[in-house]
């Protein structure tokens, strides 16, 4: 999904010279001068080879200052650019939360639909990797909550290059969320540019006994325990949402009015999250449909532990998945 | 002086024009039907009027809670501001921002911005997207001492200054954050010596001074139109009008008032213009009834004009359907 994140970028800026990209080390050896021997590319490397291709004034390594990347994005991008920035990680954009909440996602609003803030803040998330509180949080949840923002957590490398080029040449400010569990995953995507649509959701396993919906890792995750079901003799669909803000409901209200069940997996704590969204949506829209409660499977209500198995104990497993759908299947 | 006088001339009908809206406002105001907070410009004119006089609509300014004079001075028509005071749906934003948040993207207006120091990182962001574009074109931040306090404010210089991104800042210090005096919550007595930390040449000026608020705008827009980088100009000006409109001051020392209201940077550049010959107390009334011919028209149409439809609330929010 890594190369996927990155051939994204690299083609629209290929297609649209206003697209520049910065962050914390997205060059990685600003300071080693020509021709950049070395460069990190990105903490993960998806931005390796931009620097090279697009020169100086279009891709820039930049001081720590969280803040300060953002608020710059918002008024370069209401100023006719767009830029895409690497926050790093989730954890870190706090320190610009004035920015994305009080800047971008309000200036289109507060001046009456004169400002466009066409930009991107790319960030990895999740837990998995031993990286302890201040590294490991999610975090989609709390931006889904802010109106002007658009939510992506794509789940395979296919929808993370589409989603990701459909990001950058939206109006509005996107966050996009990697889950750095699915950097790895393989997949053969079109080389072509291609966009995949913010706000539809994907069916990625059809079935008519119970309906799963995860969200970014989850949503792999889930697929997995929808097979392993399926040679218990029960059909599971499962549902990636793909962007949280906007969101695709009517699929996932389809199919729970075909199911009759849902359990909804979130790699989050459960208060005010997208769980939560999803459980109170379905109870007001398709309560009638709904042959039993609705069940969340989510992360606790803790910060991200470091020691295996308090944070193998912090995130939904297929235990605990299995355990849910049994409980809404009345088994 | 080797200001053109028509320059002169014009900032003088910019201040007046400030200073005239302020005081409109304010009385219509405190007759209760401008919904809001309103935060007037008054003693601080000639910092928009000798700074905006150097720019074209394609250079940037972003300002603060006290927008109405960068404004005017950027450009901004009355009667649209007044409709947007009043909320009406023929306002500069529609209705959706009031006084706290006039903008006018069409001459390069980027918005009045309620976060005191929300300016910095729009203008700093307004500038880089001039780099990036290759234009010549600058964007000027004003924010005040208060504003001086947020962090932005910080982490926009270094960048700026790495980056020789043509940007202004400029600090209008009126010696309060509200009621909290900047001798009390500022480590030095002057905010331009932290511009020196950063790389970036800063310059105090008497902000009551059209005259030296001119001048140095002048050298720090050149500068940046050249590529060599940002400027930091704080401009000393006196507090003559409240924190907002309502604002008993009691916190503040009467000396501290009758000392500002001494430095009427709108009294002392119509005396040194009368001096110079350039004008009279005929020539200063006819500037004043056009203006307020301007204002009875403006205020008597926003009150008319129509409130925005109630099914409207979500209009905005994203450039196109958002569905759920």
């Amino acid at each position: 999904m890594l190369q996927a994140v990155g051939e994204a970028m690299y083609q629209a800026m290929e297609a649209d010279e206003t697209v520049v990209v910065y962050g914390e080390d997205v060059v990685g050896g600003a300071g080693l001068g020509e021709p950049y021997e070395g460069a990190m590319g990105g903490t993960f490397g998806a931005t390796r080879g931009l620097f090279h291709r697009f020169g100086r004034t279009r891709v820039r390594d930049t001081p720590i200052s969280e803040a300060g990347l953002v608020g710059v994005a918002v008024g370069a991008a209401a100023s006719g650019i767009r830029p895409v920035v690497d926050m790093m990680w989730s954890s870190f954009t706090p320190l610009a939360f004035d920015q994305i909440h009080n800047q971008a996602a309000k200036l289109r609003y507060m001046f009456g639909g004169q400002a466009s803030v066409p930009l991107v803040l790319r960030m990895a998330i999740g837990a998995g990797l031993g990286a302890a509180g201040q590294h490991s949080d999610t975090l989609y949840s709390l931006y889904t909550h802010l109106p002007g923002i658009k939510v992506v957590v794509p789940t395979t490398p296919h929808d993370a290059k589409g989603l990701l080029l459909a990001a950058i040449a939206d109006d509005d400010p996107v966050l996009f969320f990697e889950h750095m569990r699915l950097y790895n995953t393989r997949q053969e995507v079109p080389e072509e540019p291609y966009t995949v649509p913010l706000g539809s959701a994907s069916v990625t396993r059809p079935g008519t006994d119970v309906t799963i919906v995860g969200v970014s890792y989850m949503a792999k995750l889930a697929l997995e325990v929808a097979g392993a079901l399926a040679s218990d003799g029960i059909e599971a669909e499962v549902i990636d949402p793909r962007t949280l803000s906007p969101l695709d409901s009517e699929t996932i209200l389809t199919s729970v009015r075909k199911t009759g069940r849902l359990v909804v997996v979130d790699e989050s704590p459960p208060r005010c999250s997208i769980a939560a969204d999803l459980a109170a949506m379905v109870s007001e829209h398709a309560f009638d449909a709904l042959a039993a409660p609705v069940r969340r499977v989510t992360s606790p209500h803790s910060p991200v532990p470091l020691s295996p198995p308090l944070e193998n104990a912090y995130i939904p497993d297929a235990e605990r998945i299995r355990a849910a759908v049994d409980t809404v299947l009345n088994r | 002086m080797n200001v053109p006088d028509r320059t002169l001339l014009e900032m003088f009908e910019t201040m007046t024009r400030i200073r005239l809206f302020e005081e409109r406002v304010t009385l219509e105001y405190q007759r209760g039907d401008m919904p809001g907070f309103v935060h007037t410009y008054i003693g601080a004119e000639a910092v928009a009027a000798g700074i905006c006089a150097h720019l074209s609509d394609d250079d940037l300014i972003a300002s603060t809670h006290r927008g109405h004079g960068h404004s005017l001075a950027k450009g901004c028509s009355i009667a649209g501001m007044l409709a947007e005071l009043y909320g009406r749906e023929t306002g500069l934003c529609k209705g959706r921002g009031g006084s706290m948040h006039i903008a006018d993207f069409e001459i390069g207006m980027l918005g009045a911005n309620a976060i005191v120091g929300g300016s910095i990182g729009l203008a700093t962001g307004g500038a880089f997207a001039q780099q990036v574009k290759g234009t010549s074109n600058v964007s000027v931040s004003f924010f005040g001492d208060g504003g001086a306090g947020q962090g932005i404010l910080y982490e926009s210089m270094n960048l700026a200054s790495i980056w020789k991104l043509p940007v202004i800042y400029v600090c209008e210090n009126n010696g309060w954050a509200e009621s909290t005096p900047a001798s009390y919550s500022q480590s030095v007595e002057d905010l331009s010596r932290r511009a020196d930390g950063f790389g970036i040449p800063g310059h105090v000026v008497d902000g009551a001074d059209v005259f030296a608020v001119h001048k140095a705008a002048g050298e720090a827009i050149g500068r940046a139109r050249r590529g060599d980088g940002p400027s930091f100009i704080e401009a000393k000006i006196p507090r003559i009008s409240a924190h907002y409109v309502g604002d008993t001051q009691k916190y503040r020392d009467e000396d501290d008032l009758a000392a500002a209201k001494q430095r009427d940077p709108l009294e002392r550049f119509g005396s040194e213009l009368t001096a110079a010959g350039l004008l009279d107390e005929a020539a200063v009334e006819a500037i004043r009834s056009a203006i307020v011919e301007e204002l009875d028209r403006g205020v008597a149409a926003a009150k008319a004009d129509p409130w925005p439809a109630a099914d409207g609330v979500t209009d905005y929010v994203y450039s196109g359907a958002y569905g759920a």
